[in-house]
C-alpha cells in the first residue's frame, strides 16, 4: 500500500528526470540530490523525505525516454518510491531491472494525488477511486535479475559458474 | 519462413540459424563502446568482481572501445578525475581502441567508431549512448544500453536479455529537393511515428533514396532513430557501405554482407515519397513535435548550433559553408560549429569551409557533443531560443530549463544563422 505523491505526463525524458548538467556526477550513492530537478515540487518532495517508504509517482506513456544515462535510474533509487507508468522507454526499464527501482507497467492506470494504491499479483487498486487496473508482468528473464537483487549479484553468479567449468 | 536483417544478425550471434521475434538471447557482442560514463561502468564492473576472489578482468580488450566527447576538455576537475580513472583502466587492461583529447584521434563516439573501421555489417554493437543506433548505417544491429549493463558485457562477452525485436520497414523512393536533407527526413520520420511509436522495435530502411545515400546520411538518420523510441536503425549493407569501409574506414580485410530475406515478416511497413518533402523543425519540447519549415519560419533566433553526432560530419559543415562563405551571421546571433571528429576537422580547414564559418562570424569549438546535452559549453540564457542540427530538444537539454530549442538540418542552421530567423533555405540564402 502506498500514496501517490506526484502524476507525471507522457514522455517525461532523462533529462526531466536528472538533468545533463549532473552527469558528471555517476556514483549511484551521489545521484539521489539532483533528481527531477528542474521539476521544484516533486524534488522537494523526495529531497526532503515529504513520503512514506512505497508511495508511488505515476507517469504516462514513455517514461524514461531519451539519454540512456543510468543516473535517472540510481537517482530514483536513492528513495523507496515506487513508479508506475503507462509505459516504459526500453532503456530505461532495463536499467531499473538492473539496479532494482521498482517499476510497474500499467497502460490504462488512473491516479490522482493523494490515492492510495495497492499492488496485488498482476493488478493495481486505486482504493480511493475504487477501480483496479491490470499490470503487464515483466519477462521472467527480467524477473530473474530483479529476484537475484539485480544485474551486479545476477552477472557476479554468472561468472563464478562459468569459471567453476 | 524469411527474418528480417535483425534477426539473420541475433541467429549469428547466438550460433542458430533462425531467431523468432519475442526469443530471448544472449548475444555474443562484437563491440562494446563507452565514453565519460565508461568511469560509471568500471566502478560496476569491479562490483561484479568483489568478494569473488578473482582478477577483475575484460573478456576481450580488443571488443572494447572507449571515446573521450561528453566533456572535451575537461569542464571541471571531477570530469577531469573521472577522466583519469578511466586512462588508468584503458592502460591496465589492455584496450586500443581508446580515443584520448587529442586531434589525431578524438571525436564524438558515433563518428569515431565508423570512420576507424570498428563497425562491420551484422556485428552485434552495444554501447552506454542511446544514439548507438547511429551504426546500424552500416548494417549492425548497435543500440544503446546502461553503464550497470555494459559492466556485465565487460565481464560476460555477451548481452543477456536481448528479446528480439520487431522490424518496421521503412521504403523511401524520390528525389529530395535542392536544401533538402537527410535530416528532414529523420525528422519526419521521427513526427510520423511519434516518440514512442518505434518503442523496443527496429526500422530497416530500404528504397532507392536511402540506396543513393552517403552513408554520412545513413549514419543522420539511423542516429535519430531512438527519438521514435526504437531499439535501432538498420540499413542493409550495398557498395556504398564497402565503399565506406574501404576507402573512409581504411578497412583491409574481408567484408561480410548480411542482408534481409526477401520474405522477411515485418510489423508493418512504411512508404515515403521525399519528392515534395520541404524541410522540417522538430519544436519545444519534444523531438516528435515536428512541423514543416513553412508553419515556423520567422522565429527569432538566439544561437544557432552546428554540429554533433547527427550532423556534424563533413557534408554538414560542406553544405553549411556553401550558404555562408561571403556572407555575415546576423548581429545578436552566435553560431556554435562542433565538428564531429578531428579527422573531419583537419579536412574541413582544408578545404575552406572552416575559413567560410569563421568568417561569417561562427565560433568553431573542438570537436565533441559540445552544447548538445548542456554539460560543457554553449548553455543558453533565460528565455532564449537556439536553432540546432543536433537530435534532442528536450526542456532543459541546452543546459537551462527556461529556454527552448528548435532541431533542424545544417542548411536551415546556415541560413538561419544569416537572417536571425528560422529561414527556408529553399527561399534564398
Amino acid at each position: 500500500m502506498g500514496k501517490v505523491i506526484y502524476v507525471l505526463g507522457d514522455d517525461i525524458s532523462t533529462d526531466i528526470i536528472y538533468p545533463g548538467r549532473y552527469m558528471a556526477t555517476v556514483l549511484p550513492s551521489e545521484t539521489p540530490k539532483y533528481v527531477f530537478d528542474d521539476i521544484e515540487e516533486l524534488h522537494e518532495i523526495l529531497v526532503k523525505g515529504k513520503f512514506q517508504p512505497g508511495d508511488f509517482i505515476v507517469a504516462g506513456k514513455n517514461f524514461g525516454c531519451g539519454s540512456s544515462r543510468e543516473q535517472a535510474v540510481s537517482t530514483l533509487r536513492g528513495y523507496d518510491v515506487r513508479i508506475i507508468a503507462k509505459n516504459f522507454a526500453r532503456i530505461f526499464l532495463q536499467n531499473s531491472i538492473n539496479l532494482g527501482l521498482p517499476t510497474f507497467i500499467c497502460p490504462e492506470i488512473e491516479a490522482e494525488i493523494g490515492d492510495e494504491l495497492e499492488i496485488i499479483d498482476d493488478r493495481v487498486i486505486n482504493k480511493t477511486k475504487n477501480k483496479e487496473f491490470k499490470l503487464q508482468l515483466h519477462h521472467k528473464s527480467r524477473q530473474a535479475i530483479i529476484d537475484a537483487g539485480g544485474l551486479i549479484p545476477y552477472t557476479r553468479m554468472l561468472l563464478l559458474q562459468e569459471r567453476i567449468k | 519462413m524469411g527474418q528480417t536483417l535483425v534477426q539473420k544478425i541475433l541467429a549469428r550471434a547466438t550460433g542458430r540459424s533462425f531467431v523468432s521475434v519475442g526469443d530471448i538471447l544472449e548475444p555474443a557482442v562484437d563491440l562494446a563502446m563507452s565514453h565519460e560514463n565508461a568511469a560509471l561502468v568500471i566502478n560496476q564492473f569491479l562490483e561484479i568482481y568483489k568478494g569473488t576472489g578473482l582478477e577483475p578482468k575484460v573478456w576481450d580488450p580488443d571488443k572494447i572501445a572507449i571515446i573521450f566527447d561528453h566533456r572535451v576538455p575537461a569542464e571541471s576537475a571531477k570530469t577531469a578525475t573521472n577522466q583519469k580513472i578511466v586512462r588508468d583502466f584503458v592502460a591496465n587492461q589492455g584496450i586500443k581502441k581508446f580515443h584520448d583529447i587529442r586531434t589525431d584521434e578524438m571525436g564524438i563516439c558515433h563518428q569515431i567508431l565508423p570512420e576507424n573501421g570498428y563497425i562491420r555489417p551484422g556485428y552485434v554493437v552495444v554501447g552506454t549512448d542511446s544514439h548507438t543506433t547511429s551504426h546500424g548505417a552500416l548494417g549492425a544491429f548497435s543500440f544503446g544500453i546502461g553503464a550497470t549493463e555494459m559492466a556485465s558485457v565487460w565481464t560476460l562477452g555477451r548481452i543477456l536479455n536481448v528479446q528480439v525485436p520487431e522490424t518496421i520497414k521503412i521504403t523511401v523512393d524520390g528525389k529530395f529537393q535542392k536544401f533538402v536533407e537527410p535530416k528532414d527526413l529523420i525528422l519526419y520520420i521521427v513526427g510520423l511515428l511519434g516518440a514512442e511509436g518505434a518503442n523496443f522495435k527496429v526500422i530497416e530502411f530500404h528504397g532507392e533514396t536511402i540506396r543513393n545515400l552517403s552513408t554520412s546520411g545513413r549514419l543522420t538518420i539511423c542516429n535519430m532513430t531512438v527519438e521514435a523510441g526504437a531499439t535501432s536503425g538498420i540499413v542493409p549493407p550495398d557498395e556504398e557501405t564497402i565503399r565506406y569501409l574501404r576507402e573512409v574506414a581504411n578497412v583491409q580485410d574481408e567484408i561480410e554482407i548480411i542482408c534481409p530475406d526477401e520474405d522477411a515478416k515485418y510489423e508493418r511497413e512504411i512508404k515515403i515519397d521525399v519528392t515534395n518533402l520541404e524541410p522540417q523543425i522538430a519544436c519545444p519540447h519534444t523531438v516528435d513535435n515536428v512541423k514543416p519549415i513553412s508553419e515556423v519560419a520567422g522565429v527569432k533566433i538566439n544561437q544557432i548550433v552546428l554540429g554533433s553526432c547527427t550532423n556534424g560530419r563533413l557534408e554538414d559543415l560542406e553544405a553549411a559553408a556553401k550558404i555562408l562563405k561571403g556572407k555575415k551571421i546576423a548581429k545578436g546571433v552566435r553560431m556554435l560549429v562542433f565538428p564531429a571528429s578531428g579527422r573531419i576537422l583537419k579536412e574541413a580547414i582544408r578545404r575552406g569551409y572552416i575559413l567560410d564559418l569563421m568568417e561569417a562570424g561562427a565560433v568553431v569549438v573542438n570537436p565533441g557533443c559540445g552544447p548538445c546535452l548542456g554539460v560543457h559549453q554553449g548553455a543558453l540564457g533565460d528565455g532564449e531560443i537556439a536553432l540546432s542540427t543536433t537530435n534532442r530538444n528536450f526542456k532543459g537539454r541546452m543546459g537551462n530549463p527556461n529556454s527552448e530549442v528548435y532541431l533542424c538540418s545544417p542548411s536551415v542552421a546556415a541560413v538561419s544563422a544569416i537572417h536571425g530567423v528560422i529561414t527556408d533555405p529553399r527561399n534564398g540564402g
